[in-house]
This record gives structure tokens, sequence and C-alpha cells, in this order.
């Protein structure tokens, strides 16, 4: 059964699947790793995401992430509405573990059966030329609708790291993480700073939604799937580093890759929530936690 | 005067098992039993959560782990040595029970949200174990045909003529009835015992409760291995009342939704908020799917969860208070 080729088949399929894992982690790496909203729903806003593509890509013939970037804004508002909600019902009177929690899951839900009430649990999916394209090195293949999601997730990935290293407002986000009390006392409200960020991690569920429905054909509850792998990565990731996200990613799709192809794709699920486990009981600050995290 | 209110309260409960009972003599129309029965789960669900999730305060996202494992222990016990109907629900509700104790364990090092997503992680690896053991039918899922009459001391309880019950639907009622009424009696104990005091104490502050001399680690291990016998229970009843089981329902993210819901929807600070939640829930349930369809009936409890945690912090009990107070 084990053969060379197939080892390394599997290894370009998993960084693939890393980067594609990444894309749809970084938003939650930015509202769960830096802002403290354990937001469930997040891979449901993906598949939110994905069916707007869908919905274009099919009745108007689109390129699924030219759509994901034109829905950028809508996400991005939409993140900013549900941010003052939370903040105000939630944030504000220090209830967020339990009801914020509630909230989300009912939002998951919401969202769910509303896609399930106008499009049916038929699988979808979304046409383009490069989908079906195949470049093959010898024994190795490199399926475009696995590459092209890849470079999309990198450059989204490796984007949003420089904006929150080199420019004012990530440098701000950053610090609504460590001491926000601080950010009050030099007049930035850390409120604000919050809705805004909570409003970009949004916008790369449209995005991350396009590449998605690239991959994998969608139904409207296959967000459940990554609820697993999107969590693992982030806490693996170290909460809220960019650079441990994209390194987690890496990590889970190589494994995750490895596990489908020797063992059968039936355990590949076990992978990502049993490392969730294993990293959650023996290092909750992940493997690439920042130095000094007490949480 | 605690003494008689305390037995009032159990003459009560008593009254009601009786009154479910002569229920499923009088009543024909089967399709309630069935519908009773699911609110009835539906309860005992919300109670179990609520064991953790109210009274200690962590959030259990994987009540369905709990549930689909106390169902498959069941059928493995089925399996394995042909179990009674009773064996395997004490079977199922135990092996659950080991699984909430081992998960007390997690509360060690994972507190809030972090133990909340460890327990939604479990969900899924327990739903991947089964799928790929195909001794219990794998992902295809299996059949339960009851061979054995169930019996208790030699009297025939389940029958066309000369037994306790008519059908297997009535008996399941009946045993449902009694896990709930069984799970409401543990709860009012906790509530108004040294052990639901001291873990009122870690709910509200774990560090400070420790330094007091609460026993957390052990209050915790209790509640969860409580939590985890009651929704196994359940869980282990499960297979008979549909027949057929698969991982997919067994171990869907519904059920824990539901157990969720049901209690933050009702009021988590007694245990009539989540009989409250489970009823107006379940209820609700039950008539959008026989009118309109099951889709909908999940957007409710979307919905109502939503609309709840906005707009009434404490649940239906909040409310009720609320509502009392204006009334003096």
């Amino acid at each position: 059964m084990f053969s060379f080729e197939l080892l390394i088949n599997a290894i370009v399929i998993g960084i693939l699947l890393g980067g594609f894992y990444a894309a749809l982690s970084i938003g939650l790496s930015i509202s769960f790793g830096l802002l403290d909203i354990v937001n469930i729903a997040h891979p449901t806003f993906i598949i939110l995401g994905a069916f707007f593509c869908y919905i274009f890509n099919n009745n108007f013939g689109y390129d699924p992430i030219l759509v994901g970037l034109v829905f950028t804004p809508v996400f991005y508002v939409l993140g900013n509405l549900i941010y003052i909600v939370y903040y105000h019902k939630f944030e504000k009177t220090g209830a967020e573990a339990l009801r914020g929690l509630a909230f989300f899951f009912g939002i998951l839900f919401i969202i769910e059966v509303s896609l399930i009430v106008f499009f049916g649990v038929d699988f979808r999916l979304v046409q383009a030329d490069y989908i079906d394209f195949k470049l093959s090195f010898g024994d190795v293949d490199l399926p475009f609708r696995m590459f092209v999601p890849f470079v999309i997730a990198m450059a989204l990935t490796l984007g949003l790291q420089y904006f929150s290293s080199h420019t004012f407002f990530g440098r701000a986000m950053q610090a609504v993480a460590q001491d926000s009390l601080a950010l009050r006392l030099v007049a930035i409200d850390p409120a604000k700073i919050k809705r805004i960020a909570f409003g970009i991690s949004l916008a790369t569920c449209s995005i991350a939604g396009a590449l998605v429905v690239i991959v994998i054909p969608i139904e409207p509850s296959v967000g459940r799937l990554y609820i697993g792998q999107v969590f693992a990565i982030v806490v693996l990731g170290g909460l809220g580093s960019q650079s441990g996200t994209l390194i987690a990613a890496m990590m889970l799709g190589l494994i995750e890759s490895l596990v489908t192809t020797f063992f059968g794709p039936s355990w590949a699920p076990a992978v990502a929530f049993g490392a969730l486990i294993l990293v959650l009981a023996f290092r909750p600050t992940g493997i690439f936690g920042r130095v000094g995290d007490t949480r | 005067m605690k003494a008689r209110r305390d037995t009032r309260f159990y003459l009560i409960i008593a009254a009601v098992l009786i009154l479910s009972y002569l229920v499923t003599t009088a009543m024909t129309n089967q399709y309630y039993f069935f519908a009773g029965f699911a609110i009835l789960q539906f309860i005992v669900m919300a109670l179990a959560w609520n064991i953790l999730g109210g009274y200690v305060g962590y959030v259990n996202f994987g009540s369905a782990a709990f549930f689909g494992m106390g169902a498959y222990a069941a059928i493995v016990a089925l399996q394995l040595f042909n179990a009674s109907l009773f064996t395997q629900i004490v079977i199922g509700g135990l092996f659950s029970a080991l699984l909430g104790f081992l998960t007390g364990y997690l509360t060690l090092r994972l507190r809030g949200v972090y133990f909340a997503i460890a327990t939604l992680a479990l969900l899924v690896v327990s739903e991947t174990l089964i799928a790929n053991f195909d001794y219990v039918g794998g992902a295809a899922g299996t059949y339960i045909l009851p061979t054995r009459k169930p019996t208790i001391l030699g009297v025939l309880i389940v029958g066309k003529q000369d037994a306790v019950f008519g059908n297997y639907k009535e008996l399941l009622f009946f045993i449902m009835s009694f896990i709930t009424l069984a799970a409401i009696a543990t709860c009012s104990f906790i509530e108004k015992s040294k052990f639901g005091r001291g873990l009122a104490a870690l709910r509200d502050n774990e560090e400070a409760a420790e330094c007091m001399g609460v026993p957390t680690l052990k209050l915790k291990l209790i509640a969860t291995t409580l939590s985890g016998l009651f929704m196994g229970v359940t869980g282990g009843i499960f297979p008979y009342y549909l027949t057929f089981v698969d991982p997919t329902s067994a171990f869907n993210l519904d059920i824990s939704i539901n157990a969720l819901a049901m209690p933050i929807i009702g009021g988590t600070a007694t245990w009539l908020g989540p009989v409250l939640g489970a009823i107006v829930l379940g209820t609700m349930q039950q008539v959008a799917t026989v009118t309109i369809s099951s889709e909908l009936n999940v957007l409710i409890v979307g919905i109502f969860l939503v609309a709840i945690v906005l707009f009434a912090p404490n649940g239906f009990l909040g409310l009720i208070d609320k509502f009392l107070k204006r009334g003096n």
C-alpha cells in the first residue's frame, strides 16, 4: 500500500490543504485569538459567503473569487453590526461567556437553516476554467482546484499579517488583545477598534467562502465540519498570531492529508479534533503561544 | 416545615409517575406517546446539561457525544449478550457517566470557552470512532430488533394480552417519565444540598471557593458524572425508540444545541427552567415538524435562543420573576 509516489502526492495535497485551512482560520485568529469573541459561527459565515459565490456564478457566470472579493464590504458591515449588538448586550455587562457563546450558536443555526430553506440540502458546485485544470510533474499532480485557493489563501494570510504588524490599526488591534485599559489611557476607544477588527474578521469569510466552493461541493451544514479545524488551528497557532496560524494550518493540512491517504478518509475528522483536545489539555497556549500569555 | 415541603415534593413526583402510567392505559392514539417521549427526552437532556452548565457554569457543547455514546453502549450490550431493555439503559447510563467522569478531569486545565470547545471536539471524535466501528454498523448504522420479551420478576410487561403495557411505545413512554422524574428529583436535591451550594460557590469564583475549602475537583467530577449519566440513560433508551441508529443521528449537533438552548431559554437557576424550556421548545418543534417542516423546527430553536439571550437574560424564569414582582 505504501509507495513513495503516494507519499509525495499526499504531502503536496497536504500543503495545499494547509494553505486553504489558513484562509478559513485567519479571520477567527482575529476574532477569537485577539478579541476574545468566540465566534463559533465563523465557518457558517464562510458557507454563507460560499453560497453568494454560488448564486452569482451559477446565474451570471461570474468568477467565484471575484464575487468573494466584491462581497467583502457586505461582510465587513455585517461584522460591524453583529459586534455592536454583541458589545451592548454581552461585553458591556460581562455576560459574554455563556450567553455570548449561545448567541453565536443561535446565529449558526439561523444562517444554516435559512440556507437550507432557500437552497435545500443538495450539494452545489461552481464553474470556472481553472477548476478542472491540472499540472503534472512526473508522478506528482498539482490540481488547480486546490492550487488557486492556495495562492489566494497565502495572499490573504500574508497580507493580514503585514497589515497587523506594520500599520497603525493593526498594532492597535494587537494592543486591544494585550491591554485594552492602556489603550483607553491613550485616548483610543477599544470598542471601536474591536468593532472594526471583527468586521475585518468577517470580511475574510467572504473570500474564504469563495475558496471553499472551489475546493469542495457545498451544502448548508458543511460549515460544521470545519468548526474543529479552525478552532484547532487558532489554538494551536497560539491565539492571534497570524504566522502561528499559518504554520498550524500547514501542519494540520499535512497530517490530515497523510491520514486520508494511508488510513482512509473516514478517520480524517478525528485528526483535527483529536489534536485540538490534546492541545487544549496539555498546552492551552498553543505550540506558538505568545510569551508571557497566561490565558 | 422544610421536611414537610420535601415530602410534598416527592409525593407530587410519585403522583405524576402514576398519572403517566394511567395515561398509557387510557390513551389510544400512539402518536402522542411518540411525541411525548421526544419531549421527555428533551427535558432530561436539558436537566442533565443544566447540572454542569447551570449549576457549575461549564458550558457543554458535546451533549450529543454523551447521548450517542449511551446509545451505542446499549447497542454493544445488545450485540454482545442480547441484553434486555433495562440492562441496556443501565449500561448506556454507566458508560456515559464514565465518559463524564473523564471529561471532569478536563476541567482541571480548561475553563470557560476552552472547555466548551473541547467538548465540541469530543463530540466529533466520538462520532468518528463509532463511524469506523464496524461491530455496531459503522457509518451505515444498525437496526435494533428486540428479540427478548421484557419481563420484571417473571411478569410479562409488554404484550397483546395480560401484560402491564399494551405495546413498546407505551412502555418506553412510561420508562422515560420515570427517568424524567428521577432527573427532576436529583436536580431539586442538588439545589437544596450542601453539594449544590458548593457548586454555586465554584461557579461564582472557582479560586475563591478553592481557598475557602470547597473541594472543587471532587464537586466538578460528581457534576460531570451525573450529567453524563442522565444523558447516557436518555441515549440508552434511544435505539429502542427509533429501532434504527446511525452515527449521524445519534451524534447530531442538533441534540447538543437543544440540550443547551432549552435551559438557557427556560432559565438556568433551578430545575424548573430546563423543564419549562424543554416543554415550550419541544412542543413547538413537534408541532412545527408535523405542520411545516423539520428544518423549520431548528430555525425556531435558533431564533428563540438569540432572542432570549438578547432580551431576557434569565430566561422564562427571569421573565416570570419580573412579572410577579411587578404584580406586587
